[in-house]
């Protein structure tokens, strides 16, 4: 065997197989995963509140009395958005893990609840073009028939802002998922963290950091597909 | 001018209904009633302010000042449910509005089920029956992207009539259809006069107007300018600005 092949191969060996390592890569995967599912569900849920306090704010119309609480709430979410996009991911991280919680020792709610702050500025920004992509009409038809505000939110107008602005989330899903590797610096053992605490055990470099970034590259790819596999079927109700 | 306050039938009673945008006077100091079964048409130029008259008897648009009373009870009061009133007051836009998203089946039973009028069952029936009634029983289960404009506005009619509504507002129905599929449409609204619905129809339709409205209103600059039976109006118009608006529209 050439000498070449049997470095890559210890290397190889080094990096994945011995000692078990691969078993932590495996565990880092599952920990980025867990902080973007989780950042996920607080992003989408901030996201459509901001949202929809920033339309409601929108669209009062002219002539009227301009609703108080409508318009506070509306100042806490421009101050909200304007921080969290003003301001990088990482200084947030570190705020967040090394300043609030500096006690806790919770790291992966530490993560979860940042990424998910951080992640709801974009989305509602993304949701809020959305909601104002549909037709008022919508809204007006809903309404004549008796139906309460948010119903007719939850029925017409979120379904039919999603599918409009599906690619979109699909890209700030993906950006969060690459994003968790930020998580590193509060010292979370997420994928990016394995690779670091094993280039400095084995003085390897290549293997880990190229393997990770093949890691990446295939589950957004498999999140890629899955996104376009959904987006067929909510334009379903378009086809003749 | 009818005295409005002396009208112990009127469905929908107006009085001094006066409406902004912004600086523009759209509607000005407007009083007027619908009775019980009758079909009140709306005529008048575009821009007039007929379709914001409808549109402020169930509240779409909020009145400047005035007062509305629906059924007896003031509609336009603070502590007023406005979603129970619009409960009775069915709607039919010029647009549709149909909901791209459901078909037509749930387009016609969302509002029953949702507002806890009916179960799912008993709407699910209500909406074959009316189906039915306008021809469509086999589009039950399509999208309205997959329906003709006239398709979607008879929808949009079930979808109203599900709410078992007392009156129903029809603002311009036939304005954004293919000249062939306003017969339909019409069709549909004829048999519901016949049924003895009430009903508010701001309409282009000086036709159908004439053969189906019990009393037409010629509202201009924001005012009822003009109004009595289709015969005193198109036969006989008193106002300078009714004649020269006849005369462009028949």
């Amino acid at each position: 065997m050439p000498a070449w092949m049997l470095k890559i191969g210890n290397a190889f060996y080094q990096s994945f197989i011995m000692a078990d390592r691969w078993k932590r890569f495996l565990s880092g995967l599952g920990v980025s995963f867990t902080v973007t599912l989780g950042a996920l569900a607080i992003g989408i849920v901030l996201g459509v509140l901001v949202a929809i306090v920033r339309t409601q704010h929108d669209q009062q119309k002219t002539g009227q009395k301009p609703n108080r609480l409508i318009s506070v709430l509306n100042v806490i979410c421009e101050i909200y958005v304007t921080v969290i996009r003003g301001t990088p991911m990482m200084v947030q991280l570190l705020i967040m893990g090394l300043v609030i919680f500096a006690a806790s020792r919770n790291l992966i709610g530490i993560a979860i609840l940042s990424l998910g702050i951080n992640s709801g500025a974009y989305v509602s920004e993304i949701i809020r073009s959305g909601i104002m992509s549909i037709d008022p009409g919508q809204m007006e038809a809903g309404r004549s028939l008796g139906m309460s505000y948010p119903v007719v939110m939850k029925e017409i107008i979120i379904p039919q802002a999603i599918k409009n602005i599906l690619p979109a989330l699909g890209n700030e899903l993906i950006t969060l998922f690459k994003d968790t590797s930020l998580v590193t610096v509060i010292g979370l053992a997420d994928l990016t963290k394995v690779a670091i605490q094993i280039q400095a055990k084995t003085y390897q470099a290549f293997m880990p950091f190229f393997g990770i970034a093949a890691m990446y590259l295939i589950v957004v790819m498999i999140l890629t597909k899955l996104l376009g596999i959904l987006e067929r079927r909510l334009r379903r109700s378009d086809r003749r | 001018m009818t005295d409005v306050n002396s009208q112990g039938s009127a469905l929908i009673r107006v009085e001094h209904l006066t409406k902004k945008f912004g600086d523009t006077l759209v509607l000005d100091d407007i009083s007027e009633h619908i009775n019980e079964g009758e079909k009140v048409v709306i005529i008048g130029p575009s821009g007039s302010g007929k379709s914001t008259f409808l549109r402020c008897l169930n509240l779409l648009e909020i009145p400047t000042s005035g007062k509305i009373w629906f059924n007896d009870q003031e509609i336009t009061s603070q502590n007023a449910d406005i979603n129970k009133i619009r409960c009775q007051m069915g709607m039919v836009f010029q647009h549709f509005n149909l909901f791209p998203n459901k078909t037509v089946r749930r387009n016609i039973t969302l509002a029953p089920v949702r507002t806890g009028r009916m179960t799912q069952e008993e709407a699910d029936q209500k909406a074959m029956e009316l189906l039915q009634r306008v021809g469509l029983q086999d589009k039950a289960d399509d999208y309205p992207a997959s329906l003709s404009g006239g398709q979607k506005q008879r929808i949009a009619i079930v979808r109203a009539m599900a709410m078992n509504p007392r009156v129903l507002l029809f603002d311009e129905p036939t304005s954004a259809l293919d000249p062939e599929m306003v017969g339909e449409v019409l069709e549909v609204m004829r048999e519901l006069a016949e049924d003895g619905m009430t009903m508010a129809i701001v309409t282009h339709e000086m036709g159908f107007a004439r053969e189906v409205g019990s009393r037409v209103l010629f509202i201009n600059e924001g005012k009822v300018q003009e109004e009595g039976t289709p015969e005193e109006i198109f036969s006989h118009p008193k106002n300078p600005r009714l004649q020269d608006f006849l005369s462009k529209v028949l």
